[in-house]
């Protein structure tokens, strides 16, 4: 319902809630992240584990992402939602520079991290990304057995003795919840697995190496509704011990596992804010018509 | 549980964070990948350098010369090269044809069930080493040849005026003629994979919408694959003939190596490749081996571009999929 | 409608199509002819001296035991020497210099090889190997074929390793594994029966090559298993044989013939079988 006259609007969201929002007093553009850190936090305090300062990007010529800077916190989930092109994926892959293998994107800026900035050249890359996991969009399932995928990524940086290998493959299939589903055919490969058990299995690999931020690009969006549920539940336990970063396209999924929520358009970041706040009174017009369904 | 040290990645004085194992694997892919450039050179420069002594003899009329004579060390390519064009040309009039016939039927007659089989047999046979062709021509087919066709067709089609030169001459059996067959049989199932291939890229849809309308198989083939694969059909032609040229053992078998030219195709006479075969391990006189290896420099010079333009034409043809010219 | 033209066209399309059902047939028929021809005369000349008993002198009974294992020596060095430089350099064409304008001219050059007349091939192996160390030799025939077998598999290794999506090479870095591993451990691993059809088909080419043998291993009549020395091999046994006008030889000719035949049948079946599956994925 559209009140020309007083330049209002009166509005119910998809939760039935009003939520009014007078258009003359909507600021250009609001980050929160001082929202954030003063006081709305939720469940317990948590540290700036990343902080984004000023971050622009490119690929080639195109400037993807507009000087955006936002905190991300410890032991949280934090998740980006936004139409497609936003560039909250772009960002995601700023945090472990998976970028680096292009030669034609580039990014500029802080990204702090336990006080390095790991957008400078001469962080240790490898090192880096077994800090900051990712799991992918697309399950990606290494040619070889369960178990060899799990212990691909700890050979790299441990050397465990076959008992303590076992235990930690052990541990990590646990961990992703689909430990049951294979413990006796460890050695099938990765790659005869159902979909959903496959990115589990990707989950489970990322987390084997004990990283302290786990980063998911749409993690559920290829798979059925069953196996989105799993992961969902998934995330829940593991930010206990990870600090998880989240770009989905699915709003309710976001409500449903994030605890903070940015919002991006055209490579901006609009707002920034505890999920509940965003989602039943976001500051900016933009969220709002993003999460009411306006644009998608 | 032993970490492994931080500082496993070594980082360099410059700060290039590159480790050292990386940078090991990537200068030997890299090597590698040069090598293949430094065949190529190497190969074009060994012939110079080898040729070289014959060339700077015999210049420009190397090319010209049918003269063959290792006593009065005077040499001359015309011969070869007659015979490398003349064998070639036969062997493209007889298989392009048949190339394209079998093409035609396996894509567009060709029941289904019979379609993977005779896809397969093409390739195996595709595969099969010159030399075998070259033995069964010498023994099975050159005797039946000379006993019951050539005598027929020196009698008959000899005595017609002017191509009846072409087919004069005793009933030897092996020559140009057969030279020139047993090479079409070989690069008909090469032909015929590449051409098969070319006209499977057509999308369906086009030929379906074709067939719709109710055009024949003929019409289809003749108003829509064939212009819409025109450039690939001749990049395939022309590797077929790259094959054909430099063809030796399907050819050396029953050439005749006989090193001047005749009109007639019944004669034995010499392809570039086959006289370098029969004869260099027998060349001793430093000109002889040099005057071989000239010949076999403008053997790879002239596959060389035969190569290249049907790599081009065959890129230009992937590249343009989609546009009907 | 026009039944006239109709007719006509009708009699177009019916005249071409019986042409390609000839030309099929005619094709078929002198392959056909072949192959019967060849196992005919193989198999009736095959026995176990063929595999026990060296190359008889002109007049004699004897085998190809020399010769076989001539050629299957110089194949198995020719792979070790084409196939790591091949599948290297086709890691760099997939991996490093993808999109590198060098890397077109390096495909170029490796289809310009792929085709080029290997009796060319013989003669560069043998100015700068026979030339300048004074004889002919096994290690030089295995050279020769080395040529061939490279750009074979430079060739299949590229396109197999392209062939692993990117989504694989993403998550293998984004855990923090180095380059050399993600390609070693990972993507070799994934194209690793590509590659291996690779080298299998580049086997099945170089086992009937006779042209770049025929002046760098040249040939021996005797059993050698020196790589230093001419070596026998079955391809020129077979061209000497033929050609000559002895029945003994000329039977061992047909034998060998089979073998070979035989081989490369085998080997490319054997590539097929691998091959399909992967390609189905």
């Amino acid at each position: 319902m559209n009140d020309s006259i007083t330049g209002t609007m009166a509005l119910e969201d998809r939760f039935g809630r009003d939520t009014s929002v007078d258009a003359a007093s909507v600021p250009k553009a609001s980050t929160s992240v001082e929202a954030v850190a003063a006081g709305q936090e939720v469940g317990g305090t948590s540290e700036l584990k990343i902080d984004i300062r000023n971050l622009n990007f490119y690929y080639g010529k195109y400037h993807a992402l507009h000087n955006i800077s936002m905190g991300i916190r410890e032991r949280r989930v934090t998740a980006f939602i936004g139409p497609s092109g936003c560039g909250k994926s772009t960002l995601l892959r700023c945090l472990n520079r998976i970028y680096d293998l292009y030669p034609r994107q580039r990014a500029e800026g802080e990204i702090m991290m336990d006080g390095r900035n790991i957008l400078d050249r001469k962080e240790h890359l490898d090192l880096l990304r077994k800090r900051v996991g990712m799991v992918f969009q697309k399950p990606t399932p290494f040619p070889m057995s369960v178990y060899d995928n799990i212990a691909f990524g700890v050979r790299l940086y441990e050397r465990l003795n076959r008992t303590d290998m076992a235990e930690r493959v052990e541990w990590a299939l646990r961990k992703a919840a689909i430990w049951d589903e294979v413990k006796d055919i460890l050695r099938q490969s990765g790659t005869a697995l159902s979909g959903g058990q496959q990115q589990r299995l990707c989950i489970a690999r990322a987390i084997a190496v004990k990283p302290e931020v786990l980063l998911l690009d749409e993690p559920a969006s290829a798979l059925d509704p069953i196996s989105t549920l799993k992961i969902e539940e998934l995330l829940d336990e593991l930010k206990e011990d990870f600090t998880i970063a989240i770009v989905t396209h699915n709003l309710q999924q976001a409500t449903r596992v994030a605890d903070y929520t940015a919002f991006m358009y055209l490579g901006d970041l609009i707002e920034y804010d505890a999920t509940d706040t965003l989602f039943t009174k976001p500051s900016d017009k933009r969220t709002d018509d993003y999460i009411t369904g306006r644009f998608g | 549980m032993r970490q492994l040290p931080l500082s496993r990645s070594a980082a360099t004085d410059t700060g290039d964070p590159t480790p050292w194992p990386d940078r090991i694997f990537s200068s030997f892919a890299h090597l590698s990948a040069g090598t293949v450039l430094l065949v190529l050179s190497a190969i074009l420069i060994s012939l110079i350098f080898g040729g070289w002594s014959a060339m700077s003899k015999f210049g420009f009329g190397f090319l010209t010369s049918d003269a063959w004579n290792p006593v009065t060390e005077d040499f001359g390519a015309l011969v070869s090269i007659f015979g490398t064009l003349v064998t070639s040309a036969i062997a493209m009039l007889i298989g392009i044809p048949v190339s394209f016939g079998i093409a035609l039927f396996i894509t567009e007659l060709c029941p289904a069930w019979l379609k993977r089989p005779i896809g397969t047999a093409i390739e195996l046979l595709a595969a099969v080493p010159s030399i075998i062709y070259g033995m069964w021509g010498l023994f099975v087919f050159a005797p039946l040849f000379a006993d019951h066709v050539q005598p027929w067709v020196s009698d008959n089609i000899g005595e017609w005026p002017i191509i009846g030169a072409l087919f004069q001459g005793p009933p030897l059996g092996i020559g140009m003629f057969t030279a020139g067959l047993i090479l079409s049989i070989m690069v008909i199932p090469f032909m015929t994979a590449v051409m098969r291939d070319i006209f499977e890229v057509v999308p369906t849809v086009l030929k379906e919408s074709a067939y719709g309308m109710g055009m024949t198989t003929w019409e289809v083939t003749r108003r829509i694959v064939l212009p819409y694969t025109k450039v690939g059909v001749v990049g395939g032609i022309m590797l077929g003939l790259g094959r054909a040229m430099g063809e030796t053992m399907a050819v050396t078998f029953v050439i005749g190596n006989a090193n001047h030219i005749n009109a007639s195709l019944f004669m034995p006479g010499n392809t570039i490749s086959s006289s370098i075969a029969n004869q260099f391990t027998e060349a001793v006189e430093p000109m002889y081996t040099s005057s071989l290896i000239e010949l076999g420099l403008i053997l790879f010079l002239v596959s060389f571009v035969v190569l290249a333009l049907s790599k081009l034409l065959l890129l230009r043809m992937t590249a343009g999929e989609g546009k009907i010219t | 409608m026009d039944m006239s033209l109709y007719r006509r066209r009708r009699a177009i399309n019916f005249v071409t199509m019986t042409v390609s059902v000839l030309t099929t047939l005619f094709g078929l028929f002198w392959l056909a002819w072949l192959l019967v021809t060849l196992f005919s005369e193989g198999f009736q000349h095959i026995n176990w001296a063929v595999f026990t008993e060296s190359t008889p002198p002109p007049g004699s009974t004897g085998g190809l035991a020399n010769a076989i294992y001539g050629s299957v020596l110089m194949t198995v060095v020719a792979v070790l020497i084409g196939t790591p430089v091949g599948v290297l350099a086709g890691t760099y064409l997939s991996e490093y210099g993808r999109h590198h304008s060098i890397s077109g001219a390096i495909r170029f050059v490796n289809d310009i090889l792929l085709s080029a007349p290997s009796i060319i091939l013989g003669v560069f192996v043998f100015e700068v190997v026979v030339r300048q160390t004074g004889h002919f030799s096994g290690w030089a025939g295995a050279l020769a074929l080395a040529l061939i077998v490279l750009p074979v598999v430079v060739r299949t290794t590229e396109d197999m390793m392209r062939l692993v999506p990117d989504s694989i090479r993403e998550a293998a870095v984004a855990l923090g594994t180095p380059r050399w591993r993600v390609i070693v451990q990972v993507i070799y691993r994934a194209a690793r029966s590509g590659i291996l059809t690779g080298v299998l088909l580049a086997v099945a080419r170089i086992s009937g090559e006779t042209a770049p043998l025929l002046f760098t291993a040249l040939n021996n009549q005797f059993w050698s298993s020196s790589l230093d020395k001419p070596m026998a091999n079955l391809p020129v046994v077979i061209f000497q044989f033929a050609m000559s006008p002895y029945d003994d030889w000329q039977h061992l000719a047909w034998a060998g013939a089979l073998l070979i035949t035989l081989g490369v049948l085998l080997l490319n079946i054997i590539a097929r079988v691998f091959l399909r599956p992967q390609e189905r994925n």
